[in-house]
């Protein structure tokens, strides 16, 4: 009867399946009901979204600025996938991209006279290493305080934030000093546009190279086998002999670094400047799109394009069919409830199946 | 001088009172176990709720008390997300933050409309308490005050009281630290949560109505501006204590209260390291730095019957 159990966990035909079918239902439904709140509030919402497809795919541009708005969901998306695969919570993806950002800068506008093929690597570096140890900061207070990271990353988010809000009205604001940002970035040390004349710069190349490598390293490395079962079952990977705490310093490093990545991104590739408040809440957007995408690598682009389309035909959307572009946010939502649903409704079914396959136990 | 003192602590009861009303609210939860992140949203949700019925009902009363419906509503749908589906706390808090956000940004411009100007919403006048507000400084900045500040100091002693003095408010703890043990004592741990969830998030609906009622006399989007956390943070710096999160509040709206006037006065001392504060030394106290927070055991953990 035990060999019998363990089968059903072992193959299960469902499980792909299942990965697949909850978050495209989610999606689905969570459309559905935006219709129906666009309907409430006295617009069309078959026209709301004929536009919102037409802002997203109506031209070149257009189209560039999907991949745009993906590029940091994906660097977030796969912080917290990271994360989570070792059984962390980083809700302080958030932070952890304005470090980033705050450290591209920092080197960006220190050296100047570089060549672009020395300069832009050490600035991507700088932003990672700058998530990172935002991360570590975290990773090392769990692991020699205890102190739950779920809460530190949140609070570490505000205290980056207003560290960055700090630095560009104090220190690093620009000489004529109107505007609270930080001066401009050297050229060479900027993203380059990549595909001309849409705005899509080197930083989608560095996002999909992060999920080729999120890929390998869970798939392919005995680090990644390792971090998996820490994730799983702490206790197991300790009998086994693996050192679960310097795991987590590990996984919290790559996990902000790769957050600092997505403010690389955004400061590099769109910005040329340090600015306060520069992220719409990608960090928080990166949550959802690692929930919905199923914490697989496939899962997380398909979601970030997703949410890119969304994001990018959002603002057509409201000034044509005057459909607030915050409706994007309650279709975001709706999507992790649904998934979570569907994940519980997966669970309910699979425990009842159990219950008649196997008695009371 | 007196005045400048008068105006302060005066500032700073504002400030502490919608803070003070959602750490309250979210003590509750987090002494039965769960861990409640999506605080922004509600109080979102709160404000926006709290502005309109004032406005159709032409009572800022219906209002708060709309919002504390409102708010307990989605605080049953919190429930049978993370108690009944054992969905991941942390996850639907933070579906719930977004899908606040969207909803009341959206329900706002809907109900405004193309009117830029702000509709008159009955809101809440200072009540001066007699005797009390004759005392010297303190009488004018704390008895003089609306109704819904002194509601959240009274609520202190009457949470500590629930909490360690009833026998819900004993089951409610054994619920937070021991759900096994309390379960087997005869206690229904789900009843439990789902009734600590529900009426915390009531308390921090009237948190969330105080922005759009008390402290503002309208909805503005994203009016909460972090003060979800900020209230989070309270209850750990508490030490989930009622009268520590009493302090806790009083504290951060201390800080809050001098970073506005920093700013007003256009001082160079930066006021951001100010705000940072209530974030910091939680996490100070969190790590055990200056003196040690133990949070409920069972905090964030799904209870299972069998």
């Amino acid at each position: 009867m035990k060999k019998k159990k363990e089968k059903t966990y072992l193959i299960n035909p469902f499980y792909d399946i299942q990965k697949i079918i909850i978050p495209v239902i989610a999606i689905f439904l969570s459309l559905t009901i935006g219709a129906i709140i666009i309907k409430a509030i006295g617009a069309d919402p078959l026209l709301a979204y004929k536009i919102l497809f037409k802002g997203a795919f109506g031209s070149i541009s257009s189209i560039g600025e999907i991949l745009v708005k993906a590029t940091p969901l994906i660097l977030t998306g796969l912080s917290f996938a990271f994360a989570f695969r070792a059984g962390l919570f980083n809700i302080g993806a958030e932070g952890q991209l304005y470090m980033g950002g705050f450290f591209a800068t920092l080197v960006g506008i220190s050296f100047k006279g570089l060549p672009m093929i020395i300069h832009l690597p050490l600035v991507i570096l700088a932003a990672f290493i700058g998530g990172g140890l935002w991360g570590l900061l975290a990773g090392w207070l769990k692991v020699k305080f205890k102190a739950n990271e779920i809460i530190t990353t949140v609070m570490l988010n505000y205290v980056a934030i207003f560290w960055v809000s700090y630095l560009v009205t104090g220190p690093m604001k620009a000489p004529p000093g109107t505007f609270p940002q930080s001066e401009t970035i050297a050229a060479s040390a900027q993203l380059p546009r990549i595909l001309p004349p849409t705005r899509v710069h080197l930083g989608l190349i560095i996002a999909l190279i992060c999920i080729v490598l999120y890929y390998i390293f869970f798939r392919k490395m005995i680090l990644g086998y390792e971090t998996r079962i820490t994730g799983k079952n702490m206790n197991v990977s300790k009998y086994a002999g693996m050192n679960s705490e310097r795991i987590m310093l590990f996984v919290m490093f790559i996990s902000g670094g790769m957050a600092g990545l997505a403010g690389a991104s955004e400061i590099l590739g769109i910005q040329g400047r340090l600015l306060a408040d520069f992220s719409p809440g990608y960090g928080f957007s990166g949550i959802v799109v690692s929930l919905v995408g199923m914490n697989s690598p496939f899962g997380i682009f398909l979601t970030a394009i997703l949410f890119g389309i969304l994001k990018s035909g959002g603002n057509l959307m409201q000034m044509i069919a005057r459909v607030p572009v915050a409706v994007i946010y309650i279709i975001e939502g709706l999507v992790v409830i649904f998934v979570l649903a569907g994940q519980g409704i997966r669970l309910k079914i699979k425990y009842l199946i159990n219950l008649k396959r196997y008695g009371q136990e | 001088m007196s005045d400048f003192i008068i105006n302060f602590i005066a500032a700073d009861l504002r400030t502490a009172t919608p803070i003070l009303f959602a750490a309250l609210g979210e003590l509750y939860m987090e002494r039965s176990g769960i861990i409640n992140i999506g605080l922004e949203g509600f109080m979102l949700i709160g404000a926006l709720v709290g502005s309109i019925s004032s406005y159709f009902f032409n009572s800022a009363w219906l209002g708060v008390i709309m919002a504390a419906l409102a708010c307990g509503i989605l605080g049953l749908i919190y429930a049978f997300f993370v108690i009944t589906i054992k969905a991941n706390q942390v996850a639907t808090g933070i579906a719930i933050n977004i899908l606040s956000l969207g909803l009341t940004t959206t329900i706002y411009r809907a109900f405004m409309g193309v009117n830029t100007s702000h509709p008159n919403i009955a809101s809440f006048k200072n009540i001066s308490i007699p005797l009390l507000s004759k005392i010297p400084i303190l009488g004018q900045s704390i008895f003089n005050q609306i109704i819904l500040v002194y509601l959240a100091l009274m609520l202190v002693p009457f949470t500590y009281y629930f909490l360690y003095k009833t026998s819900i408010g004993l089951k409610i703890r054994a619920a937070g630290e021991y759900p096994r043990a309390t379960d087997t004592a005869g206690v229904n741990v789900f009843q439990i949560r789902y009734g600590a969830i529900i009426g915390g998030s009531m308390l921090v609906g009237v948190g969330g109505a105080y922005l759009s009622l008390g402290l503002l006399n309208m909805f503005t989007e994203n009016m909460v501006a972090g003060r979800g956390f900020i209230a989070l943070a309270a209850v750990i710096f508490g030490k989930w204590n009622p009268w520590g999160v009493l302090g806790a509040a009083l504290f951060f709206g201390f800080g809050d209260a001098l970073a506005i006037r920093l700013q007003v006065m256009g001082s160079n001392i930066p006021y951001q390291f100010l705000l940072m504060l209530p974030y910091i030394f939680t996490i100070a106290i969190l790590a055990g730095f200056v003196g040690k927070a133990v949070c409920p055991a069972a905090l964030g953990i799904p209870y299972n019957k069998e």
